[in-house]
């Protein structure tokens, strides 16, 4: 990248500086408010069994599902109390950090 | 067997041990583009200073057929020599041979030339080109990467050592440089990462390149992992050669002097700082105009280049600079800065090396990704290793000197022995925007003019408090000097510490934040 594509006004203080940009900078992402419905992997791996189903009432502490990752079989509790609104992974399939895998609804 | 006979024997035996792994291996290496392990000694060393040991080592192992392969010299060779008179020692993995794979008695070649290295007391180079553990030898493998790791930490702060990666590096073997001080990288060769690109496929299912992965630009401009970056194997070497001239061979000594040099006359130091302190420059003009021939050999520039580090002399002395960079972020202290100045100041530390730290910043960077990241652990890093470092400490505050920032960037507070700032310096407890916002917030609510009001204010607080005088007048700035005058007071101050002595209580080692 050139130098000039990485020219940014940065703001300390109240005090906006001209200055430059880093590549790490200019890869980094906003934060965004996690929503505690919203049941996310939490490391990669596979989808070992699904424990519940859409339209079930599930309460805080219930298992969910089970996530097989580097080679142990973790279970995936409900943060909430609520009904299962959406379900998005199926059983055997390979999931990234991060990846939806199913929703909550207090 | 006569004597001609028994010479003959040793130098079949000798010439095929140094012949690595044959012809078709080494034409595969030069494939890649790269050099053998003993190209690579002889071309790093002066001429003709190599003098190998353990040629002849054998491995033991008996498993998988083992017993039947011989692997010359088992696949690393190692000895000691020179760089410009410099005595060094060093190891250098061989691909070639059985994929440079480590076994026991490969590692216990290497553990051998450390143990030497730190009762001779001299810097230790170790050449990184393996497939990894050698499997046949199984747990044996592992011991062998143990007692390698146990010593760099042992030999750590003791004498400098270099890691060169020049080819693969992976799995628990990169662990070995990453206890190192100075780690090499070349575009194309260097490869290090804990796991493959094949194992993050098969078990995540993420695709992604060796070079994407852990190739050199990733290692010197996103982790952080390696110091230096080079597109060649020679250009690596010219820069590993240069920074044996800076650093001494152990840490009973001091770097060797050279004759000193006045700095180029190019650049004027009362041009380089523009007077607004939102205005971006060079630090690096400010390190050329003050040391000696204006040659700055900077460390980690790809990486966290909101800081600058690096050695240059004064007056033919070795010194560390660390100093705030506004031309990237502003020069703001974050996680990465602090990590890469904290871990150099050591380094200046344990060798004897006095510290300069060149200060214009307008604090932390603000952000959730930076509190997250632990911005206060690590920014206390900076904080821990410049207190605790007993070598000179100078300071010279270029310009903006705010907040935390301030007292971070090896303050008086901090036991810097000198601390000088130009008349433009701004030391105070924020920027004058800031602080006018906060102090001045009714009267800029209540005025008629908000905005003129708050210009007024902002200009009120910077006449009065945006200057050296109020810390020169508590004593916490030892002198407000001309620009001008900045080397000379480096000098005499570099010279006036050289008995510089400072007993802290007895303790086994602190606890620094890492």
């Amino acid at each position: 990248m050139q130098n000039e594509d990485r020219n940014i006004k940065l703001e300390v203080d109240d005090t906006r500086y001209e200055t430059r940009a880093t590549t790490k900078f200019l890869k980094r992402e906003r934060y965004k408010v996690k929503d505690p419905g919203k049941i996310t992997a939490i490391i990669p791996g596979l989808i070992l069994k699904l424990l519940v189903k859409k339209d079930q009432i599930v309460t805080e502490g219930q298992p969910l599902l089970i996530l097989e990752a580097m080679k142990m079989q973790n279970t995936v509790n409900s943060p909430l109390s609520g009904k299962i609104s959406a379900i998005h992974v199926s059983e055997g399939q390979k999931v990234l950090k991060n990846h939806l895998l199913l929703e909550i609804v207090r | 067997m006569s004597f001609a006979k028994k010479l003959i024997d040793f130098f079949t035996r000798k010439e095929s041990a140094q012949v690595g792994g044959g012809v078709k291996a080494i034409e595969k290496q030069a494939a890649m583009g790269k050099l053998t392990a003993r190209e690579r000694i002889t071309t790093l060393l002066d001429r003709d200073s190599f003098h190998e040991y353990d040629l002849f080592v054998e491995h033991k192992c008996q498993d998988f057929n083992m017993d039947k392969k011989k692997l010359p010299a088992d696949g690393v060779i190692t000895g000691t020599g020179t760089v410009y008179g410099y005595p060094v020692g060093i190891f250098a993995q061989d691909f070639t041979v059985a994929g440079g794979s480590l076994g026991l008695a490969h590692a216990r070649k290497i553990t051998k030339i450390m143990d030497h290295s730190v009762k001779l007391g001299i810097p230790l180079i170790g050449i990184n080109d393996s497939g990894g553990a050698r499997i046949q030898e199984g747990v044996n493998s592992l011991a062998g990467y143990g007692e390698i790791f146990y010593r760099n930490t042992l030999a750590s702060g003791v004498i400098p050592q270099i890691s060169v990666i020049l080819g693969p590096c992976a799995g628990g073997a990169v662990y070995s440089p990453a206890l190192t001080d100075f780690v090499f990288v070349v575009e194309n060769i260097s490869k290090m990462f804990i796991t493959g690109p094949e194992v993050i496929k098969t078990v995540l299912g993420e695709e992604i390149s060796m070079e994407d992965l852990g190739g050199a630009r990733v290692q010197t401009e996103i982790s952080g992992n390696a110091h230096f970056y080079a597109k060649s194997e020679l250009e690596c070497f010219d820069q590993i050669k240069k920074l044996i001239t800076f650093i001494p061979w152990n840490n009973t000594k001091k770097a060797k002097p050279f004759p000193p040099k006045l700095p180029r006359p190019v650049i004027r130091i009362e041009n380089i700082i523009p007077v607004e302190p939102y205005k971006p420059y060079d630090v690096r003009d400010v390190i050329k105009a003050v040391c000696d021939d204006s040659d700055f050999f900077e460390i980690q520039d790809r990486w966290a280049s909101n800081i600058v580090i690096g050695f240059a002399r004064i007056n033919g002395e070795t010194v560390g600079l660390v100093a705030n960079q506004p031309l990237v972020l502003a020069g703001v202290l974050d996680v990465d800065s602090s990590d890469k100045a904290a871990r150099f100041i050591r380094f200046c530390d344990a060798f004897h090396i006095p510290l300069i730290t060149l200060v214009d910043l307008p604090g932390y960077l603000p952000g959730v990704d930076q509190e997250h990241a632990g911005v206060i652990r690590h920014g206390a890093k900076l904080l821990y290793a410049y207190s605790e470092a007993t070598v000179p400490k100078i300071t010279v505050i270029l310009r903006k000197a705010y907040g935390g920032g301030y007292i971070a960037m090896c303050s008086r507070h901090l036991g810097a022995d000198f601390v000088f700032a130009w008349p433009t310096a701004e030391i105070a407890v924020m920027g004058p925007e800031g602080a006018a916002n906060i102090i001045f917030k009714a009267e800029i609510q209540s005025a008629e003019n908000p905005d003129e009001m708050r210009k007024l204010k902002v200009q009120e607080y910077t006449e009065k408090f945006a200057n050296p005088y109020i810390a020169a007048a508590n004593g916490h700035v030892d002198a407000v000097i001309n620009p001008e005058e900045t080397r000379n007071y480096l000098i005499h101050a570099i010279k006036i510490s050289e008995n510089k002595s400072e007993t802290r209580v007895k303790k086994k080692h602190g606890i620094p934040p890492f």
